[in-house]
C-alpha cells in the first residue's frame, strides 16, 4: 500500500524538493505550510511519516510534535525534524518532544530517501 | 533531478531571505547588543547556506558557511558587532545574488569580504576552514576504524514504539551489515495486562562480524532511540547524529503531556523574533497560508477582469433595453459576481509598503554615514497595502525625495547645533490611507526650504517673471519645474537639476500628486498622494457637448444645479457660493471648444482634493460605472487634462478626466493665465 508523508515546512522550494523526491520514489506526500498547518492535515487522515522543519511561523517543529502527540492519530507516527540547526540542545528537546529523529540540511536526496527507508520500511 | 521551477521557487525565496538578512543587519547596527538579533542574522545566514547547497549553488554555500563562521564569533561573543562588521556583512549579502547568477568574481570582492571579516576576529588562525566539509556537514563517519568481531546487546529505550521506531528496520539493518546470531531475550517483556504498547521491553543480542566499524553500527540505530552496547569494544552511547542521550536521561518518561506543552508556549512566542526598528509589527500573524502567485499571472488575472467588467456594463446594458425580467435578474447577479471578483483581485495586487522600506533603511544609513550627518530613520505605517504597480514604481521617487532629504535638507550636526536643535537628525517615512488615496510622506527636521531664495532662483532660470504673484505653495511647487536646483554646487547624489521633475513625472503617471510644505528653520515634509489602484475605479459618468467623460468617484465631493444667473460667463470670473465658501468652477464646453449651445440646465460637480475645491460644469449627468483604466498611447502623452480612457458599456469611449490638473487649472485662474500656459488648454474662460 501506498505510504503516505507529511512534509511540513514554511519554504516552498525545500516543500517542493521533498515532495518530488518522495513521489518519484512511489509515495504519496501532503505538504503543510507551517506546524499549525501540518497539526491540522496529521490530525485530520492518517499518515504514515512526517517530517518537519524546526524554525516555522505560527508554530514551530517542536510545538507541532509535542501537539501533535497528543492527539490519537499522531501517537505512533514517525517524526523526522529536519533542521539547519545541528545543537545538541535542541535535538534533546525535539527527543523530548516526541520527534524519532533528527535530520540535518543540508540534505541530499538519496539521503532522504534512505531515511525514509529506514523509517518506513 | 532539481527541476527548474524548482530552482525558481528557491531564487524567489533567496529574495526574502536576503531582504530579511538585510533588515536583519540594519537593525543590529543600530542595536549591537542585541543577541536576539544576531541570533535571527545567524538563522538567515544558515538557511542560505542549507538551501543554497541543497539546490546546486555550491559556490554560495561555501562563501555563506565563511561568512556565517565570522558571525558565529558574533554570536559567541568574542567579536564586537562595529560599524565594519555591518558594512561587510552588507557588502556580503550583495554577494549572494551575484553567486546564485554565477557571476564571477573577478575584482576579489569576495575573498576581500572574507579577508575583513577574518581580520574582524581576534583569533583567525582558522579562518578558512573550508565550507564544503561543514556544507556536507552529516554523519558519512562509516568506515572508520574498522575492528575485530563484537558482541552487540541493544534494546529500545522510553515509548520508542510509541514514537513510530521500528526494532525489525534495526535488525533488517544489523542483517545487511553481517550480523549473526540475532537473539531476543524477552525476559523483561511483562505479561500481558500490564504490557505498554508504547514501550518495547525486548532486548537483542547478535554477533557483528570483524571488519564492521562502530560507525556502521551506530548507524542501524539512527531512527531508534535505542540503548546499545559493543562490547570487547569499550565504546559509548549511540551519541553524535542522533539524540544521543545517556540511558539514564532516556530513561525518564517523556510523555509528560502537561508539561510537554507548557514549554510549547514560549517556544512559538519567540519565534516571532525581533521586529525591524520603530514599528514592532507581528512578523508570525502574516505568514499564515499563503502562496506565491507570479506578477505576471496577476496582471493577465487583473486584466481578464477589466475585460469582464467591461462586458458585464455592455450586458447591463443590453438586459436594459430588452427589458427582459429574467435576462435583467441574471445581468443584475453578474454585476454581484464582477464585483466580488474585481475587489478580490484587487486586494490580491496589494503590497504592504514593508517590502519598499528596506532598501530605504539602507539608503539612507548609508549616505548619513558618507555625509557625517547622523539621522534616526523612523517608518511609520509599514503594513499600508498599496497596488504592486504603485509600489514599484514608488521606489525610485522615494529614493530621491529620500536623498534630497539627507543631502539638502538635513544640515550638519554643528550646523544643527548651532540652531539649538539635537546633532541627530530625524527622518521620517510614513504611509497612511486615506479614503481612496493612500499618503506617503517624508519629513525631515533639517533646515527647510527659503521660498525667497527658490523664487530668486526661478526667476534667475527664467522659470517664472519677476513680479509673478505666487503663494507659498505655488513657489514651493516651483521646485518641481524642468531644469530647476538650488544646489549652489553639484554633488554626486543630488543636486543635478534633474530629478524633482522626474519625480513629479513619475508619480502623475500613477495618477497621483506630490506637494511639499516646509518651514524655515524647521524642516520640510514632501507628500505624495497616491490612489489605491490603478486598474478599476468607481467612476461618474458625465456628458458634455454630446461626448461622455468620467471623473474618479473618490474626487466627487457633491453636485449642484448650475444658477441661472451663473450661466453664461461672467467678467469678474466665475465662482459659485456653495454654503458660504467660494468655489471656482471651469466650464468644460469652453475649456473643451465645444459646438452648440449648452443646454437649459447645466450641473456642477465639484471635485476636491485635500482641501482644495472646484467645480466642473457639465451638460448632463450620466451616472456611475465601473471604470476600467486604460492608458492613452503615448501620443496623447501631452494632453494634461485627460489621465486615460475607459470603454461604456455599449462599446463607446469615455474619456477619464485629471481632477488634479482640472483643480489646479481652477485654482489659478484668479492668478491669471501664467499657470495655465503649456497645459494644452490655454483658454480659459475668464
Amino acid at each position: 500500500m501506498t505510504k503516505t508523508i507529511l512534509t511540513v515546512d514554511d519554504s516552498p522550494s525545500i516543500r517542493r524538493m521533498i515532495a518530488m523526491t518522495l513521489t518519484d520514489a512511489g509515495y504519496r506526500v501532503i505538504e503543510a505550510v507551517d506546524g499549525q498547518d501540518g497539526l491540522a492535515k496529521a490530525t485530520a487522515a492518517p499518515v504514515d511519516a512526517i517530517i518537519t522543519d524546526q524554525n516555522m511561523p505560527n508554530l514551530d517543529g517542536l510545538g507541532f510534535i509535542r501537539a501533535l502527540r497528543q492527539h490519537p492519530l499522531g501517537r505512533g507516527v514517525p517524526v523526522i525534524v529536519l533542521s539547519t540547526d545541528d545543537e545538541d540542545g535542541l535535538k534533546a528537546q525535539a527527543r523530548e518532544a516526541g520527534a524519532l529523529g533528527w535530520m540535518v540540511k543540508p540534505f541530499t536526496q538519496d539521503k532522504l530517501l534512505a531515511v525514509m527507508k529506514k523509517v518506513l520500511g | 533531478m532539481i527541476d527548474e521551477e524548482t530552482a525558481a521557487v528557491f531564487r524567489e525565496e533567496l529574495r526574502d531571505l536576503v531582504d530579511s538578512l538585510e533588515r536583519g543587519l540594519l537593525d543590529l547596527k543600530a542595536a549591537p547588543a542585541d543577541m536576539a538579533l544576531v541570533n535571527q542574522v545567524f538563522r538567515d545566514l544558515h538557511t542560505v547556506k542549507g538551501s543554497g547547497a541543497m539546490f546546486g549553488y555550491a559556490e554560495l554555500a561555501g562563501f555563506i558557511h565563511r561568512f556565517e563562521t565570522a558571525f558565529d564569533r558574533v554570536r559567541a561573543g568574542e567579536v564586537p558587532v562595529t560599524a565594519d562588521l555591518i558594512r561587510l556583512a552588507l557588502a556580503a549579502r550583495d554577494e549572494i545574488p551575484r553567486l546564485v547568477e554565477g557571476q564571477a568574481d573577478t575584482e576579489g570582492r569576495r575573498a576581500a569580504i572574507l579577508d575583513g571579516l577574518a581580520a574582524l576576529r581576534p583569533e583567525g588562525a582558522e579562518a578558512a576552514a573550508g565550507g564544503a566539509d561543514a556544507v556536507a556537514a552529516d554523519t558519512d563517519r562509516a568506515g572508520a576504524d574498522a575492528v575485530g568481531p563484537m558482541a552487540l546487546e541493544f534494546r529500545l529505550l522510553g515509548p520508542a514504539l510509541g514514537l513510530g521506531a521500528r526494532p525489525e528496520a534495526v535488525l533488517a539493518e544489523l542483517r545487511d551489515i553481517g550480523a549473526v546470531d540475532i537473539v531476543a531475550d524477552l525476559a523483561e517483556v511483562p505479561p500481558l495486562d500490564q504490557l505498554d504498547p508504547d514501550q518495547c521491553m525486548i532486548v537483542w543480542r547478535a554477533l557483528v562480524p570483524a571488519g564492521i566499524s562502530e560507525a556502521q553500527v551506530e548507524e542501524a540505530f539512527i531512527f531508534v532511540d535505542a540503548e546499545w552496547k559493543l562490547t570487547r569494544l569499550p565504546v559509548a552511547d549511540g551519541g553524535g547524529f542522533d539524540f544521543g542521550l545517556e540511558p539514564a536521561e532516556a530513561a525518564a518518561p517523556a510523555q509528560d503531556a502537561g508539561e510537554a506543552a507548557a514549554v510549547a508556549a514560549p517556544v512559538v512566542a519567540a519565534q516571532a523574533g525581533p521586529q525591524a526598528g520603530v514599528q514592532a509589527a507581528p512578523m508570525a500573524a502574516h505568514s499564515a497560508a499563503t502562496i506565491r502567485v507570479s506578477a505576471e499571472r496577476l496582471d493577465a488575472l487583473m486584466d481578464a477582469v477589466g475585460e469582464l467588467v467591461i462586458v458585464e456594463a455592455r450586458l447591463t446594458e443590453l438586459a436594459r433595453q430588452s427589458r427582459d425580467a429574467a435576462l435583467m435578474t441574471t445581468a443584475e447577479q453578474i454585476t454581484r459576481l464582477a464585483a466580488g471578483l474585481r475587489d478580490a483581485t484587487m486586494t490580491m495586487r496589494m503590497v504592504p509598503m514593508r517590502s519598499l522600506v528596506g532598501r530605504f533603511r539602507r539608503l539612507v544609513t548609508e549616505l548619513s554615514d558618507r555625509l557625517a550627518k547622523p539621522v534616526t530613520f523612523a517608518v511609520l505605517g509599514e503594513d499600508t497595502e498599496l497596488d504592486k504597480t504603485v509600489i514599484e514604481k514608488l521606489a525610485d521617487p522615494l529614493v530621491h525625495v529620500l536623498r534630497n532629504a539627507l543631502d539638502h535638507g538635513m544640515e550638519t550636526p554643528a550646523h544643527r547645533q548651532d540652531s539649538g536643535k539635537p546633532a541627530t537628525g530625524v527622518i521620517e517615512l510614513s504611509a497612511e490611507h486615506a479614503g481612496a488615496e493612500v499618503l506617503i510622506r517624508v519629513r525631515d527636521d533639517g533646515r527647510g526650504m527659503d521660498p525667497a531664495k527658490i523664487r530668486a532662483k526661478a526667476v534667475a532660470q527664467g522659470l517664472v517673471a519677476h513680479d509673478a504673484v505666487l503663494t507659498e505653495a505655488q513657489i514651493f511647487g516651483l521646485v518641481f519645474e524642468p531644469g530647476f536646483s538650488t544646489a549652489t554646487e553639484v554633488t554626486d547624489l543630488s543636486g543635478r537639476g534633474v530629478g524633482m521633475d522626474v519625480v513629479r513625472r513619475t508619480i502623475e503617471s500613477l495618477r497621483g500628486a506630490i506637494e511639499i510644505d516646509s518651514k524655515l528653520g524647521q524642516g520640510t515634509t514632501v507628500t505624495l498622494r497616491l490612489p489605491l489602484t490603478l486598474a478599476i475605479i468607481e467612476g461618474l459618468l458625465v456628458e458634455v457637448g454630446g461626448e461622455k467623460y468620467t471623473l474618479p468617484m473618490a474626487a466627487v465631493h457633491e453636485i449642484v444645479a448650475l444658477p441661472q444667473d451663473r450661466a453664461e460667463p461672467k467678467r469678474t470670473g466665475d465662482f459659485l457660493d456653495i454654503r458660504g465658501r467660494f468655489v471656482p468652477f471651469l466650464r468644460l464646453r469652453s475649456l473643451f471648444g465645444c459646438a452648440g449651445a449648452a443646454p437649459a440646465e447645466q450641473n456642477v460637480v465639484i471635485v476636491s482634493a485635500g482641501e482644495q475645491r472646484v467645480g466642473i460644469v457639465v451638460d448632463r449627468i450620466v451616472g456611475t460605472n465601473q471604470t476600467v483604466i486604460k492608458q492613452m498611447s503615448k501620443l496623447h502623452a501631452g494632453v494634461r487634462a485627460v489621465s486615460g480612457a475607459t470603454i461604456l458599456g455599449d462599446g463607446s469611449v469615455a474619456l477619464i478626466l485629471d481632477v488634479g490638473h482640472l483643480i489646479g487649472l481652477g485654482r489659478t485662474m484668479p492668478v491669471g493665465p501664467v499657470a495655465v500656459a503649456g497645459t494644452g488648454f490655454a483658454e480659459v474662460a475668464a
